[in-house]
């Protein structure tokens, strides 16, 4: 069976988008390779380009390199990262991330629709992290993104989907792929989240943080696949005490 | 001193006087704490807090959380790991003037100490900064001794457009200035600021600064909040712990940064942890001395406290000190130290503030770092 990731255009045999800011690089490969990792987030802040410890240098030619625009506070700010990751040859691909507190790290999902709207007319794949709100990714939609990425819980707190019902929505509402994008913290979590009919998942901390970096994304890649193929075979109906009584309600119909 | 001194409080003709309460509030808070009121309970409780509030954070600043500096220790990593990864990031000072009006009684760089002064010129300042770059730093931090007159805003700002051609991250570690003379710095290339209290304890601070414009507290007080306002995107807070009562001083310092982040939420902040090293002979004798211990307590306390918050860690501290503390509070060291003025090119113009504990070169760090599985970080910032 055919069943691919499609982000603008692009097709992905991988649901897991893996986030390489917490890790050491040297690990970076070894954690591409066991996840079955086809999309890979770079800080462009990172991108110490022709010098000493180049995050660019450790992704894999075949990974899809999805730069972000960690470090903006404004739409403004996060447009001009964008064009120096395409400047620099990270493609066309790029994670809007639009942070104006430095505490919680929350999005800002105002500047955010506004960065979306300028990056997707000049041909940016825009792939927009957001508090997952229906009215912001409908105006995302209408601004040209690819994906929606809401986030779960707080990045790298691990908490989860704490804001899932909220998500829910917006995967019943939304036509293009939902894409989880923090708060993962456990494989069970990204489990849940792609039975859910997420598109993917995305994580950093929950892999970087583990004592078996490499054995961590193996659990995580198998995850995400069970849960897709749960989402795929239709999850069966869960009956509740409540939905059987014994004396039906409308029984007095065939009186 | 002959000549009457001048009140710590009011401002001398030239420095900005801005509308904020944030030193009414840091004063009043830290006159009250009280630290040997918190008991070992207090301790556990603000330990098993996800968010710490303020009364967590003067409970674990407390003598009473002394005998849990273990747990105190592995809940920071935690934190740290969290927030950080596996990142640790290297970066270097660069003294380019050691002139200074001040007369701090424990400073090397004194106004009265007859040491070798020394300032670069243009050429000297871009010949060092050639060559720091070659050890592959692109972070850079720039300072002067406080002398307004000796190291000018404009010879600053000079300094800082040299240094954009080969560092992505520049700070400065300067005397105070004004909104709009840091507006000028952020416009040179500029974007973090680090202006350390000493002390927050008024009459302390009086009884240290004794003349120059350095004596004047409130203005001190407020240049982290000119530099925000001013479009700096990080401050620095820290006092030189054993100046006067360390914990309450550590404690104004993390309020100081909580409260100001608070009211600029997109602030970066970050903390440095200066210490007066104790003399051997007397190790035993005062309360106010900071041992290793004790440094690192405070270094526990901002992690827990404000665990998004950078903490540098300087060669004033031992190797073995340093290279325990990344990865588990400190986010942030410095490498391939000189503390003179100049000296990494060619020989130091002029003397250095105080000694270093940690000479080591760049790459030793760098191999210091990776040894214990963390990742250092040469560039994270895009100047904008």
């Amino acid at each position: 069976m055919s069943d691919k990731l499609i982000i603008g255009g692009h097709e992905f045999n991988s649901r897991f988008i893996l986030g390489s800011g917490k890790f050491s690089l040297e690990m970076t490969k070894t954690v591409i390779e066991n996840a079955g990792v086809e999309m890979a987030t770079v800080a462009l802040r990172r991108a110490n380009v022709d010098g000493k410890e180049n995050i660019l240098d450790y992704i894999p030619q075949n990974v899809t390199l999805l730069p972000n625009t960690s470090g903006a506070r404004t739409a403004e700010e996060a447009v001009r990262i964008a064009r120096l990751a395409r400047e620099i040859g990270c493609g066309d691909f790029v994670k809007i991330e639009v942070i104006s507190d430095s505490k919680y790290l929350l999005p800002d999902n105002y500047e955010t629709i506004k960065a979306t709207e300028i990056l997707a007319k000049e041909g940016f794949v825009v792939m927009p992290y957001m508090y997952p709100d229906l009215n912001v990714a409908r105006a995302l939609v209408n601004a040209g993104a690819a994906v929606i990425m809401p986030l779960g819980a707080p990045i790298g707190s691990n908490k989860g989907l704490l804001t899932g019902d909220f998500i829910k929505i917006l995967v019943d509402e939304i036509d293009l792929p939902i894409i989880v994008d923090a708060g993962i913290g456990r494989p069970s979590q990204a489990c849940a989240a792609m039975e859910m009919g997420l598109a993917a998942v995305m994580a950093n901390t929950a892999i970087a943080t583990a004592k078996d970096v490499g054995l961590m994304a193996t659990a995580f890649k198998l995850a995400i696949e069970s849960g897709r193929a749960a989402y795929l075979a239709g999850l069966g109906r869960v009956l509740d005490s409540r939905a059987d009584a014994s004396s039906p309600l409308t029984g007095f119909l065939e009186g | 001193m002959n000549k009457q001194q001048i009140d710590i409080m009011e401002h001398l003709e030239g420095m900005e006087v801005i509308d904020s309460d944030l030193m009414d509030k840091v004063l009043t808070l830290t006159q009250k704490y009280d630290y040997s009121q918190f008991t070992g309970k207090d301790v556990e409780n603000a330990l098993a807090a996800e968010v710490l509030t303020i009364a967590d954070f003067a409970a674990i600043l407390a003598p009473a959380a002394f005998s849990h500096l273990e747990s105190m220790a592995q809940k920071a990593k935690y934190e740290t790991r969290q927030h950080f990864g596996n990142s640790v990031s290297i970066f270097t000072p660069l003294y380019i003037s050691n002139y200074c009006e001040n007369n701090c009684v424990y400073c090397g760089f004194n106004c009265q100490n007859k040491i070798l002064r020394g300032k670069l010129t243009v050429d000297e300042i871009d010949n060092e900064l050639k060559t720091i770059a070659k050890t592959g730093l692109k972070e850079i931090l720039i300072l002067t001794g406080e002398s307004r007159d000796m190291s000018s805003v404009m010879y600053i700002g000079k300094a800082i457009e040299l240094a954009k051609k080969y560092f992505s991250t520049i700070g400065v570690e300067i005397y105070p200035l004004n909104t709009e003379e840091y507006r000028y710095l952020q416009q040179c290339g500029a974007d973090f600021v680090s202006v350390y209290q000493e002390t927050y304890n008024p009459e302390a601070y009086g009884e240290v600064h004794l003349s120059g414009p350095k004596r004047v507290f409130p203005y001190r007080f407020n240049a982290q909040e000119r530099a925000i306002r001013a479009g700096i995107r990080g401050v620095a807070f820290g006092a030189l712990l054993g100046l006067d009562d360390f914990r309450k001083d550590a404690y104004a310092a993390g309020i100081h940064a909580y409260l100001l982040q608070q009211k600029y939420p997109h602030a970066e902040i970050s903390f440095s942890v200066p210490r007066l090293r104790p003399y051997i002979n007397h190790s035993d004798n005062n309360p106010k001395d900071v041992h290793e211990p004790q440094l690192l307590q405070i270094m526990l306390a901002f992690r827990l406290f404000m665990p998004f918050a950078g903490i540098t860690i300087s060669t004033r501290e031992s190797a073995r000190f340093r290279d325990n503390v990344i990865g588990m509070a400190a986010t942030k060291i410095s490498a391939g130290v000189k503390v003179g003025v100049g000296g990494h090119e060619t020989e130091a113009k002029g003397d250095e503030q105080f000694e270093i504990s940690d000479p080591r070169a760049v790459n030793v760090i760098h191999q210091m770092i990776i040894s214990q599985g963390l990742q250092p970080v040469y560039t994270d910032y895009i100047r904008m």
